[in-house]
């Protein structure tokens, strides 16, 4: 529809309100209290505009842009002057207590305030009087909180409480003296508490892991990344500065993160700057062991010409580092290196997506869901913004649905609030033990797999008379299936969630079921399988077996050399196996990028580069590649992307010639030929020779300073800026100024929008895509190989066993993962070891809470753990904490033996 | 921990029953004027008290009463002089009768005297301009002060309070 603005005519989107209407035009308006992803509440009176009744009406009436609909032919005046007079005056009486104190305040140049202050002209302080002061709180390792500098756009209890469903941080008082913090001081419970450091429009609440070594934004070297830390793919923006990567921020992508971050992405970077680092190449079998890059070459090159190479691949290392060791060592010896249990598990996630039966869903649709059914995973431990989004779901769907028959615009927050009350969408959880999603599910239920299995069964043949045979179901089980199989049937977007930490196939194939019968007539469901590790599809869709294989091919034929990338092999198998392992093998090649278990083994450890010093592509759960950049340049130490190792290895394996160019590029092209599964990959980001007018895209925001001084120490002359050869951006801050392509935005910065909110100037509307669409690609639109799947596989009930306990693992949101462990501040939050379980299975054992258990499996025995006795874990089952900084790969989904 | 008195825990739950089930945290207010009356403030312990008895998180308490300027968060003393500082009440002296307050008592606002019997307090309209200036003290409005008439209240206050001791 048309609209006037300043008596010009623009085409809008029917539905938007005023102010969306005018940044998603490019115009500046400035607001508070309105976020895009939380809507409007017309509290903080900001963005007030001039609307007219017709061509002839000129005295108009003011009114707050957030809060009106655009309607066809309106005229409305952002340039006129009592609204202007308007917008001035009300970001006076907002600074009236505010303490000026931007040079010492971590928001200063990133602060909306600040922006909007410049914004509206208001430039002199007339109030004469004293300003409030108020006492900080201590929040936790994760977030500052400076109270002071707080404007009351209440934008933070309306995310941490409202959007991400926290309930320990809240509002305080009234008038001028209203406070937000919690009851006491200590630490946000919430999993997604960083994101106030980007919800508050000024210096309340900031990075505090930023504070260790804090850079001013326009400071810091920035590059597109993609998170490490589990299966979901978020994007981020990696920011470095003196060799140290400072902080994560979040990177918009409107099918995937959209504006926020989980803790774990957020804070998980430290374990890049951490003393655990490997920078240094070594040669165990000398005294000396520090050894040069051409000693590692004249070395290996006997290592890898004498005997039958071995390769063993990673779930968190990137495509292009996986393709590189397959290359080097051949097809045929090239290994997953995680076990045959859950590498059995992801094969038959990436046939249920291939097969094209259900749609693959991304964390967007996931928030429009009308019904969610989760089976087997503890999402908000293993995938927490999957959780966020379930949230979004069920908190917002059943509202928008009945704001749509009331004609009340989705984004007019607080009516949508009071006409949903306490009405939720429709969630159902089916896991092993309670999860703090459980809160706003219509259904729990806590069983062992099989019986999480059985259900999904028995939803499937509800919903699909027939499909499914041998159903010997109880009735309590099909009154359960009757109830959410009849809540399914009622939406139009269910989305079916699982995983593979319950290292159960029938669980995903129940799932998988479910969804499939769904999927009839108009109703299009959606499936979500979540992975263990950032590229764990990406590994899997290579299609090569696991370790557990090699392990067996190398006792039997002896005498190889192990190429192990970036894998801590002990993380992923029981230590007695790897053990086993290592010790057939002639000689051990590690590349990685932290010393662990497997690093020991090595008698020639190579320093793999991080998501921050180096360039590769994931794959995340949803079967979307994903493209993340270097962003530390490495000038001196031996550190380089793994995939680099490995092809300078080859070519001295090949005797080419060494040197040739060499790009990410050049291996995913090289991939697409090899293996056709990941056709289409070579597009997943601009190429490395891109660039617009002849011109790079900066890492470096335009007023980047200091780089003259930078190195003075060493040199007073400005040494040439790091040259990368292998993507579209550059380390200097030339370059070209304008909107990079979607995939390759290094940071959100607009002229007049320093702070994050300038997002809105790189969407093509309020919370769209990106310009020019979002980054990543779908590798999973092939429907060349799309054929039928139903599984129809119904296990036995699960029985308690007298003397056996079926072996689960147990995530925890901030504690687990690989990497992120060795960030300090998350390790602060960290649980310690535990395993829990009902209190009948600790009577069965004659033991009490707080016992010391030790776990024995086929004569493999586990070191000693606390146990908890917990209600919610059903008999029979032992959960046992999982990839936390101290846990040992075990033999998930078995029966173990326990003893005191 | 102090506790509800028999009949106002009885109060309580009649207070708590109004509502639907869930919905216990409706009788939040009701149910803070009686730990006032009884407590004379609300200190944490008691908002925590409450909580408990409303099977609500505590922060959920200090939210609403924090909000409310008729709850004292911190002891107050035995009689609150409660005095009015909106316009008209300002137009006919209340800033004399605040300062005069202040230096009989040796208090400042929002203080109270050490001996525990008096706190001084400064609030806006109570709808009683034509009797201006005025304050309010306990249930009663106290109306057309004058130094004369602060002079015999605090003394009346005295009186009652030695004899109740």
């Amino acid at each position: 529809m048309f609209i006037h603005i300043d008596n010009k005519t623009y085409t809008v989107k029917a539905g938007k309100n005023l102010l969306e209407a005018c940044l998603t035009l490019d115009l500046d308006l400035p607001y508070f209290c309105w976020h895009p992803a939380m809507g409007s509440v017309g509290a903080c009176r900001q963005c007030a505009v001039k609307v007219y009744k017709d061509e002839n009406d000129m005295k108009g009436r003011l009114v707050m842009s957030c809060m009106e609909t655009v309607t066809e032919g309106l005229r409305l005046s952002i340039e006129d002057k009592t609204a202007k007079a308007f917008r001035e005056q009300v970001i006076e009486w907002l600074m009236t207590n505010h303490p000026h104190d931007c040079p010492v305040c971590d928001e200063g140049g990133a602060c909306h305030l600040q922006d909007m202050t410049v914004m509206t002209g208001h430039d002199y302080r007339r109030y004469n009087y004293k300003k409030r002061t108020y006492t900080n709180q201590y929040l936790g390792p994760l977030i500052n909180h400076e109270m002071n500098r707080c404007i009351q756009c209440y934008r933070c209890v309306r995310y941490y409480r409202d959007y991400a469903g926290g309930d320990d941080l809240n509002v305080f008082a009234a008038h001028n003296h209203v406070y937000f913090g919690r009851e006491k001081d200590g630490v946000l419970q919430s999993p997604f508490s960083g994101n106030l450091s980007e919800v508050c429009p000024t210096g309340v609440f900031t990075d505090k892991t930023l504070k260790e070594h804090y850079t001013r934004k326009w400071d810091l070297t920035m590059a597109p990344s993609v998170c490490n830390h589990c299966s979901v793919g978020c994007n981020t923006i990696a920011a470095e500065r003196y060799g140290q990567l400072r902080c994560m921020l979040n990177r918009y992508n409107g099918d995937v993160n959209g504006y926020f971050l989980c803790d774990r992405g957020r804070f998980g970077y430290e374990f890049v700057n951490s003393e655990n680092r490997i920078k240094q190449a070594l040669i165990r079998s000398r005294t000396n062991e520090a050894a040069t890059e051409s000693e590692i070459m004249e070395h290996v090159q006997s290592l890898i010409s004498m005997s039958k190479v071995v390769g063993i691949g990673s779930p968190r290392a990137s495509l292009e580092s996986n393709f590189a060791l397959m290359q080097l060592v051949g097809k045929e010896n090239f290994y997953q290196g995680i076990s045959e249990d859950e590498a059995h598990l992801n094969r038959l996630v990436v046939e249920m997506l291939r097969s094209g039966c259900v749609h693959s869903v991304s964390l967007k649709e996931i928030e429009q869901a009308d019904a969610v059914l989760i089976i087997g995973e503890d999402i908000w431990n293993t995938a927490p913004m999957m959780a966020l989004a379930v949230r979004q779901a069920v908190v917002k769907t059943a509202a928008s649905q009945a704001s749509q028959e009331i004609k009340i615009p989705v984004w007019l927050d607080s009516a949508i609030k009071e006409l949903a009350q306490e009405e939720k969408g429709f969630l159902a959880t089916l896991t092993i033990a309670t999860s703090p999603i459980d809160d706003i599910a219509t259904h729990s239920w806590h069983a062992a797999p099989d019986d999480l299995a059985r259900l999904g069964f028995a939803i499937a043949s509800y919903l699909q008379p027939g499909k499914i045979v041998n159903t010997d179901f109880s009735e309590a089980l099909l009154d359960k299936a009757k109830k959410i199989g009849d809540a399914l049937k009622k939406a139009k977007n269910p989305v079916v969630i699982t995983g593979t930490s319950c290292y159960n196939d029938n669980v995903i194939k129940a799932a998988f079921d479910v969804a499939v019968a769904l999927n009839t007539g108009e109703r299009k469901t959606s499936f979500s399988c979540v992975m263990t590790e950032c590229n764990s599809m990406g590994l899997a869709m290579m299609g090569s077996p696991s370790f557990s294989v090699a392990n067996e091919n190398i006792k039997t034929n002896g005498h190889a050399t192990a190429v192990i990338l970036e894998n801590d092999v002990y993380k992923h198998i029981p230590s007695a196996n790897a053990d086993e392992f290592f010790n057939s093998c002639d000689h051990v090649i590690v590349l990685d990028a932290l010393h662990n278990a497997t690093t020991e083994k090595a008698q020639v450890l190579l320093p793999a580069a991080t998501f921050a010093d180096g360039d590769g592509t994931l794959v995340n759960n949803e079967g979307r590649a994903q493209r993340f950049f270097q962003v530390i340049p490495n000038t001196t130490s031996q550190v380089q992307e793994s995939w680099r190792w490995l092809k300078k290895l080859q070519t001295l394996k090949l005797h080419t010639l060494n040197g040739h160019a060499l790009h990410p590029d050049d291996l995913l092209r090289e991939m697409e030929t090899a293996l056709p599964q990941f056709e289409g990959i070579t597009n997943v980001s601009p190429k490395h020779d891109f660039t617009i007018h002849g011109e790079k895209i900066p890492r470096e925001p335009h007023r980047y300073s200091g780089r003259t001084a930078i190195l003075a120490n060493k040199n007073v002359s400005e040494p040439k800026p790091f040259n990368d050869g292998d993507s579209p951006l550059s380390f200097t801050m030339e370059g070209y100024k304008g909107t990079p392509p979607s995939g390759v935005v290094p940071f959100f910065w607009s002229p007049g929008w320093n702070s994050v909110q300038s997002v809105n100037k790189y969407q093509e509307e309020t919370n769209g895509a990106l310009r020019g669409g979002n980054p990543g690609l779908q590798l999973f639109k092939n429907k060349s190989d799309a054929r039928d799947l139903f599984f129809n596989d119904v296990p036995e009930s699960f029985v308690v066993a007298k003397d056996r306990w079926l072996l689960l693992p147990k995530y925890d949101a901030l504690g687990s993962g690989e990497l992120s462990s060795y960030t300090a501040a998350l390790k602060t939050l960290s649980p310690q070891p535990f395993a829990s379980m009902s209190t009948g299975s600790l009577q069965a054992l004659n033991a009490k809470d707080g016992d010391m258990l030790q776990i024995v499996d086929a004569g493999i025995m586990y070191g000693s753990l606390p146990v908890k006795a917990d209600e919610n874990v059903c008999d029979g089952v032992v959960l046992v904490t999982a990839g936390l900084r101290e846990s040992m790969g075990m033999s998930w989904g078995t029966r173990v033996q326990i003893k005191k | 921990m102090a506790q509800f008195t028999e009949e106002r825990l009885a109060k309580v739950k009649e207070i708590i029953a109004r509502y639907p089930d869930g919905k216990q945290k409706s009788a939040l207010l009701p149910v803070l004027h009686l730990a006032q009356e009884q407590f004379g403030w609300l200190s944490s312990e008691t908002m925590d008290y409450v909580a408990g008895l409303l099977q609500i998180e505590p922060i959920e308490v200090y939210e609403v009463a924090t909000f409310y300027s008729m709850y004292n968060l911190k002891p107050v003393g035995k009689y609150m002089f409660e005095v009015c500082q909106t316009g008209p009440c300002m137009v006919r002296g209340s800033e004399d009768i605040i300062e005069y307050i202040k230096q009989k008592l040796g208090i400042k606002v929002g203080e109270t005297t050490a001996d525990g019997l008096f706190t001084l307090k400064t609030v806006e309209c109570l709808g009683a301009c034509g009797y201006a200036p005025m304050m309010q003290l306990g249930k009663h409005y106290r109306e057309h002060l004058t130094k004369e008439k602060v002079d015999a209240i605090i003394e009346e206050c005295r009186r009652n309070a030695a004899a109740n001791n």
